[in-house]
């Protein structure tokens, strides 16, 4: 077993790329919380943990669960409309690759659905169940939110 | 981001899950790093050393849970700074000697009660710690004092009044005697 490293190290490391991912999965304004939640949950988590092997993909997974846990809260309440509470406010990350800035510009549905299968992994079922709407809603969110990132990166 | 990882430390204090809380602190020999944990200060890392072995060893021997959380050591800090200003004789922080057992703790312990501008030879602070004999332990002791400057090692000498050692070399040593006024 590798020592688990001063939980410190993770923060220096993986921060940045964890408020990357949770920013395009969640928005910008709801991604602080989700940040909060997931480091706290690691945190708590981190003693016991058995393999210090891959701790960016441990990360990862709890910053996904949470972004899930965020949307299914959010799931029954209807979509906004005004993107007034969308606009950038902070810099990004420094260890952000930049996609993740265009996919936190798109409509909240298809910013959503992007995040959610690409960051989270998640099959179309879940990503409708997580939206609340219907697969086929789900999978045109994608599809349009894909083909409007295609564009900017053209 | 600074702000986000600042509440987080807050956060996870108020939660009970900062086991280990560190801050970097100057000093006229560069930069020290001092960590707590809710029961008092554990460590203090003299310039000589690597700051992130030290963070390495909090983690397997105290606890992983180590952030960067400066607010909890502010009291350290405080009394650092007037102690490196002449302004300070006596460190009033509360302790964590978990990283000291046996004889090695009995000796450091003995090494805490020796006054400002005072100084002992390794044998006398064998002695009350308990055993007169055992002056090379009483010297790794010093050399594995895990409080520097707070447990103040720098006042301990050889017999003949001639330096010894320091972790923090020997010039550190010196400066510390000479702004307590025991070396002229």
């Amino acid at each position: 077993m590798t020592a688990l490293p001063p939980f410190q190290l993770l923060l220096d490391e993986h921060a940045a790329e964890v408020m990357g991912v949770l920013r395009g999965a969640v928005g910008r304004t709801d991604a602080e919380d989700c940040f909060q939640e997931t480091f706290l949950a690691a945190l708590r988590a981190y003693p016991q943990l058995d393999d210090a092997a891959n701790l960016r993909g441990w990360l990862l997974t709890i910053a996904h669960h949470k972004a899930i846990d965020h949307h299914r809260a959010n799931g029954k309440r209807p979509v906004p409309v005004a993107e007034t509470a969308e606009v950038a406010v902070e810099d990004p990350g420094p260890a952000d690759d930049g996609i993740w800035e265009l996919v936190g510009a798109l409509p909240p549905k298809q910013r959503a659905a992007v995040a959610l299968r690409y960051a989270c992994d998640l099959p179309h079922a879940e990503i409708a169940a997580a939206l609340g709407c219907s697969p086929e809603a789900a999978r045109r969110s994608l599809h349009e939110g894909m083909k409007r990132l295609r564009e900017e990166l053209a | 981001m600074k702000a986000s990882l600042q509440r987080l430390a807050e956060r996870a204090d108020a939660e009970g899950l900062l086991d280990v809380a560190y801050a970097n602190v100057d000093s006229p020999f560069g930069p020290l790093l001092v960590a707590a944990t809710p029961r008092g200060l554990v460590r203090v890392n003299l310039p000589a050393y690597d700051p992130e072995r030290t963070l390495e060893e909090l983690a397997t021997r105290v606890s992983p849970r180590v952030l960067e959380a400066p607010a909890r050591l502010d009291d350290a800090r405080r009394e650092l700074d007037l102690y490196f200003a002449g302004k300070l004789t006596e460190f009033d922080l509360p302790l964590d000697w978990q990283l000291s057992d046996g004889f090695r703790k009995k000796v450091q312990r003995a090494i805490a009660r020796i006054p400002y501008g005072q100084t002992r030879s390794y044998a006398e602070v064998a002695r009350s710690a308990g055993n007169e004999r055992a002056v090379r332990a009483a010297g790794t002791a010093c050399g594995s004092n895990p409080l520097p400057i707070v447990v103040p090692c720098h006042r301990v000498l050889r017999s003949g009044g001639s330096l010894g050692g320091y972790g923090g070399g020997l010039p550190m040593k010196e400066a510390l005697l000479r702004l307590e006024g025991s070396l002229h």
